[in-house]
Formats: structure tokens, sequence, C-alpha cells
């Protein structure tokens, strides 16, 4: 095996480039390396002038996700060997504003975060209970899956509806409405239903099905959506069929 | 909320609805009428039979919420498809109504033609 590799990084740098360009390091290929240990290798050995986003390594923080020879990955979990013989392609997240490099702009996303209430709402009717809330493993397992989010915006990423409509709520955001609708000690469904039926939320899906693919945590945000559209398709209908009801 | 645009979701219902129900009975519909009765793998009812079973109310309205439900599954798709796919969002609009106007016309054409079997 080679002991080196090519990586093509995509380099912008808004102060000196008016377009990014790409940039070639060629770096040691080790088994055990992945395509974030290469690029930390560049900023330490041969070129501290890159920038992109790490912290754990371990695919917890969400905050390493780039474009890798095209696809949304964690570049944490992405092993260079994998990608023998090279070059391998490194480019920002598609569909985010690029800062710098490898560096996107969230904002976007930040600022729908609390629109879709991602917090256990409480019945404010009731006392707070004198114990802690109990749940049963069945109750914990319809929400699990959803809980495990790391905010990484890989599904963003490969969304092309969100890519078309910037107002899109996203396939993350969703998924994490449903981690809480669907926990037993959350009373916010009624809160978060606005939001999330409205048509920039379930209803601009097409169930293309992209998010759940590229997920690394295994959240099948394209499944929350499904499964709230029909959610919300009853709620729709029972508002036609009893517009005197609730609300 | 839903108020703002209910017509979404209850698109959504009736594309789902025929997708389901296309899936469980064109095939058999298929199987049987293209297949299995003209190359003989199954002994053909006779048009006599046929025509009674078409007459009635209750094959009228299946085949009718079939057709309808079919063509609005059809038309969601198609219109998600030209817009999307061929990035027109520009003429949103006009490709909405030409769908979901496609399938309102075929519902048209397929009542007419069930009520006006004698
Ligand atoms: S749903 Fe998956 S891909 Fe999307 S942000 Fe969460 S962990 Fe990342
Ligand atoms: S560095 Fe934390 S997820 Fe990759």
């Amino acid at each position: 095996m080679p002991d080196t590799i090519a990586v093509d990084v995509t380099r912008y740098r808004p102060d000196r480039d008016d377009r990014p360009t790409t940039q070639r390091y060629e770096i040691p290929l080790r088994k055990e390396w992945t395509v974030l240990d290469g690029l930390n290798y560049v900023k330490d050995r041969v070129d501290g002038t890159l920038s992109y986003r790490w912290s754990c390594r371990m695919g917890i923080c969400g905050s390493c996700g780039m474009t890798i020879d095209g696809d949304p990955k964690l570049a944490c979990e992405t092993f260079l060997t994998d990608h023998r013989p090279g070059p391998v392609r490194v480019e920002p997240l598609h569909n985010f504003p690029v800062i710098r490099d490898l560096v996107v702009e969230l904002t976007d996303f930040m600022a729908k975060l609390p629109r879709a209430k991602p917090w256990l709402v409480t019945d404010s009717d009731k006392p707070p209970p004198d114990a802690e809330y109990r749940q049963t493993p069945a109750e914990m397992d319809e929400y699990k899956q959803y809980s495990m989010c790391i905010n990484c915006m890989l599904c963003y990423a490969a969304c092309p509806v969100y890519g078309l409509e910037r107002d899109f709520l996203g396939p993350a955001l969703i998924a994490l409405a449903q981690r809480y609708n669907l926990d037993s000690r959350d009373h916010g469904a009624d809160e978060r239903l606005e939001v999330v039926s409205a048509p920039e939320g379930v209803w601009d899906c097409t169930f293309v099905g992209e998010c759940s693919r590229a997920c690394p945590k295994g959240v099948d945000p394209a499944g929350a959506i499904q499964r709230y559209k029909v959610t919300a398709a009853k709620e729709t209908l029972r508002s036609l069929l009893l517009p005197w009801g609730r609300r | 909320m839903t108020t703002r645009r209910p017509v979404e979701p209850v698109l959504w219902l009736a594309f789902s609805a025929g997708g389901m129900l296309s899936a469980l009975l064109v095939p058999v519909l298929l199987l049987l009428f293209g297949l299995a009765f003209p190359l003989g793998l199954l002994p053909a009812p006779d048009h006599a039979h046929l025509h009674a079973l078409v007459r009635s109310p209750v094959t009228r309205l299946v085949l009718l919420a079939l057709t309808v439900l079919a063509l609005f599954h059809a038309a969601h798709r198609l219109r998600y498809t030209v817009r999307d796919g061929l990035q027109l969002k520009r003429l949103e609009r006009l490709v909405d109504a030409l769908c979901y106007g496609g399938a309102v016309a075929g519902s048209a054409l397929a009542a007419y033609l069930l009520a006006t079997i004698s």
C-alpha cells in the first residue's frame, strides 16, 4: 500500500479569494487515520492557514461535517484507507454559505431551532411531581432514535429540498420536534403543531429520503417527517370537519 | 397554521391513499386482465358476468376511487418531479394547475364513463 494519499481540499479565504479554489496536499496514509487526522496533519505540519471545525474526533460533537468524495460525512468517522487510491476530495457541506475553507455558516438552522421547542414542555396546570418522572423501556423506545441527533447538519447538506427552499425547517429539526412529541413526559405537541405542520414544516418535504441515508447516528429524519405528516393531516381533517372543535 | 394552506395535507392524503390503493389493486387487475385471462392461464369470466359486475354500484365506486386516487397520486409525484427536478419553481402555479388539473379532468372523465355504463 502506498504510504501517502492526496487530499484535494476546497479553500476559500474571503480576504484574498473571490472564489473557492482547490489545493492538493500529500499526506501520510495510515491505516487508522481518518480524513480529520489527515486535515490535522496538514494544519500542524504543512499549512496552518487551513480552517475547519472539529472537536471530539469521535462522532459525538457533530462539528466535523464536510463533503467527502461528494457525500456528506463526518470527517472523524471517514477513514482515508476507504478512499484509496485517492485523491480524496474534501469540500465544505453543501447547501450552506461558506465562511472560510471548510467552515460553513449555520445561522439559519440556529435561528429555526427554538421554533420547534426542542425541550420538554411541561403541563403548567399540574404541580411538579415529588419524585422523578418514570418511563417504561417501551415509552423510551418511542423517541430514543431521534434523541441520538448530534446536529451535524449532514442531513441538511444531503437534502435537495433544503437546497431549494431556504424556509424549510429541515430534517433534523423535525426529527427533534418528534423526539419531544413522542416523549411521554412532554406536553408540547400542540404548541409544536403550528410550526411543524406549516407549509415550510413537513409539507415542504417530498420524501427524497437522502437525510436518513446521510445520518451518521441512525436517526431516521425522513421517517419522522412521514410520521408527522400523518399527524398533521389528521389535524387538518379534524379542523376541516369540525371547525368549531378544539382551539 | 394548517388553515393557512389546508390543501397540502389533503393532497398528501390523496397521494398516500392513491399510492397504497394502486400498489394493492393495480397489479392484481393487470395480472388478471392483462395476462391470466388473455393467455388462458385462468378461465376468463364471460362478458355478461363482467358486465353485470361493473354495473353494480359497489364496483363502480371502487373503480372510481381507484382511478381518482391513482390520478392524484400521479399528479402529486409529477408536480414535484417537474418543479424540483427541472427546477421550475418560477412556474410553480402553472405546474400545479397542469398536474392537478389533469387529475381533476381525468377523474371527471372516469366518473362520466362509470356513470354512463348501461
Ligand atoms: S438527524 Fe442525523 S444527519 Fe441530521 S443533524 Fe442529526 S445526527 Fe446529523
Ligand atoms: S469531531 Fe466531533 S463529530 Fe467529528
